[in-house]
């Protein structure tokens, strides 16, 4: 447990009627690689934006890096980096000159400047396009030279708002190699984004936004066990009678749904790995087990069930 | 949920370090945004090419008067031969043109290209960004037009072989203050449509229908106007004064009028007045001879301080909008 890099306190925006931010307590801790999770229009972007103090917050507190955006911008500016979605450039000038212009806006000297712009184009592989306009490049290099600016400032949080989204697989998974990469250097991430996979393959902890609330919080697995109600689903390939099958899955302890999904094929749903018990089981009731496996719960099934229970009422 | 009581205090107490850290980056990148793109290569063409036929045109008409007139140069900008206006007539549609060009897209470009939030996450204020186009806008204004002022002088001493007199060049000095000032009302107006449209084109349309009706129609309206808001009753001297005064003040809110009329009082040295003169206020006036700069200068000190004025207010305007302006496309 790492200090604190971002804390909010019952963090409300509202624009007129509409409350795009309700109430949001939200800590991100030091090193950590943070997922804001949730459907268009759920307040992730105002919350990063107030985060960045680009836009004021109705009421509640928000401290970054121990400061106040709002009163102190310059300050978390000069600290956190943030990569907006659909990050635009100067498109007729340079990748160089339009990192130039950054490093004065942060007030670098010259030679210091420069060093860290052939650094970070180093190391997002921009070197040898540095000198074309931005105008030819490719979407992936584009999220590239948003990285590379953002390295700028040599940076304690790094903020990327849906920093995948557009992008091809392979650009997406070098992009996700970018974040670990980030971690490693001990910066602090917070993406935002509605691809579930991927903010599952980097982040540490995830936070479900709904209406401009966190709706749910945690690592993958809490989550899992949080929205699934039991994390482990173990399928079952069974050649037998039915209802004998049927019944011995029932029976064992920790399960809590059985279902057959194809005319040989059933799915447990339990609160732990019940594979050796669900084999024994199968054999006993007259049998014959043909496969069997445990399906680890994607943040993709946690996501839908969460919004089918929403949609259901059955969560408020 | 309760106001918290410590927050209004918090929100009065001033903001952390300087509003105009970044300005100069700002000034910097947008002028040479400016200068080298096609838009203000085209306008820079389309300027030199009429001050050079202009100017030539005026040299031809001038010559034969040339040690007759101790304002030669000035008639330079003033002097029109058929079928071309004269310089200052061109420079009345032409500045505005340049100003809108240069603002128009200034803050919605910054949108549609979607840098705006990555500008505005670097360690500057909106301050800094607002002003640094605007100064930019201005310094390219006068950048080029005291190009053109030095073209002008230059080729009028090697048309007409006669040297600037102080005077004559203290009153085109005034007179190039007078016009960047002009231009930076038509950089304010196209910036603050540049605020409040998202599109462009909305914005460019917006500043040139802006500046059609004060060309065009607001002189008509004027015309239109003050015969009702002062009518003519009984056809009384003062009655028939007072409408033409009001027509008169009226004109004024167009920036075209206070430009002309100090465009007048500078380069003409005899125009003695710009407004209504009953005769009776001419008593004892030797007419036909020049003002002292001085006393040209004081004639027309409302209406330079009014361009002035205006181009502060339309920039205030703008950026109290944008200070509000939410960043979220």
């Amino acid at each position: 447990m790492g200090e604190l890099v971002v804390e909010t306190h019952d963090l409300t925006k509202k624009y007129g009627d509409l409350v795009a931010v309700d109430k949001l307590n939200l800590s991100i801790r030091q090193g950590e690689v943070f997922g804001v999770l949730g459907p268009n229009g759920s307040g992730k972007t105002t919350t990063i934006l107030m985060l960045l103090g680009l836009t004021e917050p109705t009421s509640g507190s928000v401290r970054v890096l121990g400061l106040d955006p709002a009163r102190q911008p310059l300050s978390v500016k000069a600290r956190v980096g943030y990569m907006p979605d659909e990050v635009g450039f100067y498109d007729e000038l340079s990748a160089r000159v339009n990192l130039i212009y950054i490093t004065k806006l942060n007030g670098l000297p010259r030679a210091e400047a420069y060093r860290r712009i052939e650094e970070a184009l180093t190391r997002m592989g921009l070197q040898d396009v540095a000198d074309q306009p931005v105008r030819t490049f490719s979407r992936g290099m584009r999220r590239r030279l948003g990285v590379a600016e953002v390295l700028l400032k040599r940076p304690q949080l790094v903020i990327l708002d849906e920093p995948t989204q557009g992008l091809d697989p392979e650009g997406a998974r070098e992009f996700l190699n970018i974040i670990r990469s980030l971690k490693q250097d001990g910066i602090t991430v917070l993406l935002s984004s509605h691809l579930l996979h991927q903010v599952q393959a980097v982040c540490d902890r995830v936070g479900l936004f709904h209406r401009g609330r966190m709706v749910l919080e945690g690592s993958v697995p809490e989550l899992a066990q949080k929205v699934l109600a039991g994390a482990y689903h173990v399928w079952l390939q069974v050649e037998g009678p039915e209802d004998a099958i049927r019944e011995a899955l029932r029976q064992l302890p920790g399960a809590r749904d059985v279902t057959r999904e194809d005319h040989n094929r059933y799915r447990v749903v339990a609160s732990e790995d019940l594979r050796a018990e669900a084999a024994r089981a199968v054999v006993q009731a007259g049998g014959q087990l043909l496969g069997l496996g445990v399906e680890t719960p994607s943040l993709d099934d946690i996501y839908a069930r969460y919004f089918e229970e929403v949609h259901h009422g059955t969560t408020t | 949920m309760a106001r918290q009581p410590d927050q209004p205090r918090e929100r009065t107490r001033g903001r952390e370090g300087s509003p105009w850290s970044g300005l100069w980056a700002v000034v910097a990148k947008e002028m040479a945004d400016h200068l080298t793109g096609m838009r203000m290569r085209i306008l820079e063409i389309l300027i030199v090419l009429t001050a050079v036929g202009t100017v030539y045109a005026a040299t031809q008409n001038l010559r034969e008067t040339v040690g007759q007139d101790p304002f030669i140069l000035l008639r330079l900008f003033t002097t029109a031969r058929e079928p071309l206006p004269a310089f200052v007539g061109f420079l009345g549609f032409l500045v505005p043109l340049i100003a809108i060009a240069l603002a128009f897209d200034s803050v919605n470009g910054e949108f549609s290209r979607r840098t705006m939030s990555r500008i505005l996450a670097q360690p500057i204020y909106r301050d800094a960004l607002l002003l640094g186009k605007f100064l930019a806008g201005i310094f390219t204004l006068a950048l080029v037009l005291a190009t053109i002022w030095l073209l002008i002088i230059g080729a009028g001493m090697i048309g007409l072989g006669v040297p600037p007199s102080g005077e004559e060049v203290a009153r085109s000095l005034w007179f190039l203050l007078a016009t960047i000032f002009y231009g930076g009302i038509w950089l304010s107006v196209a910036m603050l449509f540049s605020i409040v449209f998202r599109q462009p084109a909305t914005a460019a349309l917006a500043s040139i229908a802006t500046w059609l009706f004060f060309t065009v129609f607001w002189g008509i309206l004027a015309g239109v106007l003050a015969p009702i808001l002062q009518p003519v009753r009984y056809g009384f001297p003062e009655e028939i004064l007072a409408q033409a005064q009001l027509e008169l003040t009226l004109t004024r809110f167009s920036p075209n009028t206070l430009y002309t009329e100090v465009m007048l009082a500078l380069l003409q040295p005899t125009v003695r007045s710009v407004g209504l003169v009953l005769p009776i206020q001419l008593h004892g006036a030797v007419l036909g001879t020049p003002l002292p700069l001085s006393q040209s200068v004081l004639l027309v000190w409302p209406q330079l301080t009014g361009l002035i004025a205006a181009t502060i207010l339309l920039f205030a305007l703008g950026y109290v909008l944008f200070q509000r302006q939410e960043i979220r496309a």
